[in-house]
């Protein structure tokens, strides 16, 4: 089945699984990560048949898809799965749903049973497409090998194109048998999807008219501009800069303005600063660019910014107004959209109100002067922050990306560790999925073999996909599990602290298992620092070993993360330790919230 | 929506061209269902064989926010083509129902309902010496009068089509 090179002409024929791999290759994937199975195993035979894509073989399917998203989201590449029918495809619904409300392209192939056995409760069958339609941005059943190629390409076209998100294509067995035509990538054009990336410039020039005339202006900027690509960080920065207003940035949006520049704020939401969720409630004119108005970022909606102009630049229409009305949207990609306000404001000889701005920083200043991130420093006990320091001290300088789990472990790695680029921070937002981090760690670092890869973990986390250090091991990725081990749930143990009178209701995680040792029976390595005198050494260690490793850092396992909004609270009525938590830190309609 | 709470519940009609492919019908509805929209009426055809294209037409009812929402969430799945709200229009749509009532009973109830029937213009599309099937268009509200009256008379069973509708004037989709 030579085909390469070679203008294919559509009556040449190809078996179904060489489509796939052809439609692959000549969509520019490089790395499939995918778990064989019965309904796959055309496919999989065409893959040993070939040395162009190299497959990575995961332990879990829900680990395959978090690794094509660290791959995609440390790459702006669309990401790769292959896996098999039935529980092959149902165990990627989580990875699917994560890449969904993350916006991160992938391309899903599952295999299917048989057609002339779909529905008939065969072997290892499921209803991918139904169970999938709700958590996919698109899916596709191939029924017909004639259509192989085109639904690749077009799956591939919806992955990236306007707002990312994941497609799958489920393919019967019969039909990766079947021989069909090949088609390649430019001979398709969607029929109906075509999202709109070039913004109304009346709707820019109206922008820019708020922008120059705000007196307390703030950047409230998301995800939607890393997923734009690295350009739109630029033209962020540049027009930052130009106007000399704040910025702050979401959790997904971390890296998309510089941590050290003077007018970045840090994140803002439920654990963002004090000084950058002040300044949204204070602020008269919000401009932000490709966030959602998240519920952890509004805090309570009817006391959002309250009194403030917003201005909600998104290339997803469906996110204007849905929790919040602005009172002007703009459709677009963010960098399209940046480099007209640029252009704009040039052309237009726009000045801030100098004054006015000047008064806006003083005030910022002395809430920065509140030093939200502080926290009592010990020798008796490492702190998590602490570790988090310390970590981010030892990296400084080394070329590195971070992942991490969910929880609390994640949060303070938002508040400690600094971005200066995007790409840089895979983390789970929207759904907020435990056992995210490791496997995305393994994407990332197969995509970056040379760089520093450092999974930042929770003891609790951690044993959710602890299965892909197997993974890891066996692809000699050096990734480093950054363990900040406080035997809790820590963010659970939190809320019931704050919000359910310290009832620690199956929080503690008992029965762990010994990290150093579990580390060493996959083949990797294990370290563990118990003192603090013990956290530089053993973060030395860590990034000195070229082998996958597993730091066991026991930390403190009373400590919480602050600042904090209380669920239904707003910006202002943020705690910034624990002598601010009291008895009715949450109202009623607030403990309802997550 | 927390925003407007006090805001005015509106009822609109949608009309949405699909791609007829399978699925997309379950697309729509799951749209509804997952994010807790509600469906007064929904009906589904294809309209052009040769494009392969159905037209959707969906009464809903929300606050403004959450209809703007609605046509938002419509318009960003991949398999539809258009969307349109034809509740915006200047003038209001046209929308029709169609009815198939079944009437049993003898005497004077049998001769009331032939009568009423006549005044509602509904055709007759099956007979028997104790029953009828009427077939009705209308709108909603002219099938709801014709079904209450026709509830007293014997009906026993009645089946609709829910609403299609189309705007007035020159303008198309």
């Amino acid at each position: 089945m030579e085909t390469e090179g070679r203008v294919v002409m559509s009556d040449q024929k190809l078996t179904g699984a060489d489509i796939v791999l052809k439609a692959l290759r000549d969509q520019g994937v490089e790395l499939i990560f995918g778990y064989p199975g019965g309904a796959v195993l055309p496919i999989y035979d065409a893959l040993f048949k070939q040395n162009d894509l190299r497959h990575i073989l995961v332990r879990h399917e829900q680990a395959a898809v978090h690794a094509a998203e660290g791959y995609a989201r440390s790459t702006g590449k669309v990401g790769c799965v292959l896996v098999t029918s039935g529980p092959g495809a149902t165990n990627a619904v989580t990875g699917l749903t994560d890449a969904l409300m993350d916006s991160i392209p992938i391309v899903c192939l599952t295999g299917q049973v048989p057609t002339h056995l779909i529905g008939n409760d065969a072997f290892q069958e499921a209803d991918t497409t139904g169970i999938t339609r709700p958590c996919t941005k698109h899916n596709y059943l191939v029924k017909d090998v004639r259509n192989l190629a085109r639904v690749i390409h077009e799956g591939f076209y919806v992955a990236r194109s306007g707002r990312p998100g994941p497609v799958v294509i489920d393919i019967p067995k019969d039909v990766q048998f079947a021989e069909g035509p090949y088609v390649g990538p430019h001979e398709i054009r969607h029929k109906s999807y075509r999202p709109q990336v070039k913004p109304e410039l009346a709707k820019v020039e109206e922008a820019i008219e708020l922008i120059a005339n705000a007196k307390r202006p703030i950047f409230y900027t998301g995800g939607g501009v890393v997923n734009s690509g690295p350009l739109a960080s630029k033209l962020l920065t540049q027009f930052v800069h130009m106007t000399g207003y704040p910025c702050t940035n979401t959790l997904m949006g971390l890296g998309a303005f510089p941590a050290s520049d003077p007018l970045f704020l840090g994140m803002l939401g439920m654990h963002g600063t004090y000084e950058a969720n002040l300044a949204m409630h204070g602020c008269d004119v919000m401009i932000c660019i490709g966030a959602r108005f998240d519920d952890r970022v509004t805090g309570k909606i009817s006391e959002f910014a309250p009194g403030s102009k917003k201005i909600h630049v998104d290339i997803d229409p469906s996110s204007i107004n849905k929790n919040v009305a602005v009172d002007l949207a703009i459709i677009g990609d963010a960098g399209h959209v940046l480099e007209d306000m640029i252009r704009i404001w040039k052309a237009r000889q726009k000045r801030p109100d100098q004054a006015a701005l000047k008064a806006w920083w003083a005030q910022i200043e002395l809430w920065r002067k509140r030093d939200c991130l502080r926290y009592q420093k010990t020798d008796r006990i490492i702190k998590p922050q602490y570790a988090i320091e310390r970590l981010r001290d030892a990296i400084r300088g080394i070329d590195h990306y971070i992942t991490t789990e969910v929880g609390q472990h994640q949060m303070w790695a938002a508040q400690f560790l600094p971005f200066e680029q995007p790409n840089r921070w895979l983390t789970s937002g929207g759904l907020g999925t435990m056992g995210y981090g490791l496997p995305a760690a393994i994407g990332c670092q197969l995509a970056h073999p040379e760089s520093l890869v450092v999974d930042v973990a929770g003891e609790a986390s951690i044993m959710m996909n602890i299965q892909e250090m197997s993974t890891a091991v066996q692809y000699r990725t050096p990734v480093k599990v950054f363990i900040l081990n406080n035997q809790y749930m820590g963010m659970v143990r939190q809320w019931q602290e704050l919000l359910h009178g310290s009832r620690y209701s199956e929080s503690y995680s008992e029965a762990l298992p010994d990290f150093v040792k579990l580390a060493e029976a996959f083949g990797a390595v294990g370290l563990r620092a118990s003192k603090v005198s013990e956290v530089d050494d053993v973060i030395a260690e860590m990034i000195r070993v070229k082998q996958p490793v597993i730091v066991d850092m026991c930390v403190d396992p009373k400590e919480n993360c602050f600042p904090m909004i209380p669920g239904g609270r707003a910006h202002n009525d943020i705690l910034l330790g624990p002598s601010d938590t009291t008895e009715d830190a949450t109202p009623e309609e607030g403990m309802v919230l997550v | 929506m927390p925003n407007d709470l006090n805001a005015k519940i509106e009822k609109h009609t949608i009309a949405v061209v699909v791609d007829n492919e399978p699925g997309v019908l379950a697309r729509v509805i799951g749209l509804f269902s997952g994010r807790g929209y509600n469906i007064e009426s929904l009906t589904v055809s294809e309209v052009d064989p040769v494009q392969r294209l159905s037209r959707i037409t969906i009464v809903t009812s929300g606050t403004r926010m959450v209809i703007e929402q609605i046509k938002a969430q419509l318009d960003r799945l991949v398999p539809i083509h258009k969307v349109r709200d034809l509740s915006d229009d200047e003038k209001p749509c046209i929308e029709r129902e169609l009815a198939l009532v079944k009437v049993v009973g003898t005497g004077e109830k049998r001769i009331e309902a032939l009568r009423l029937a006549d005044i509602f213009k509904a055709r007759v599309v099956d007979a028997t010496l104790t029953s009828f099937v009427f077939e009705i268009t209308g709108t909603g509200d002219e099938l709801n009068e014709f079904a209450g009256l026709m509830s007293q008379l014997g009906m026993i069973e009645t089946s609709r089509t829910g609403i299609v509708a189309i705007g007035r004037g020159p303008g198309g989709f």
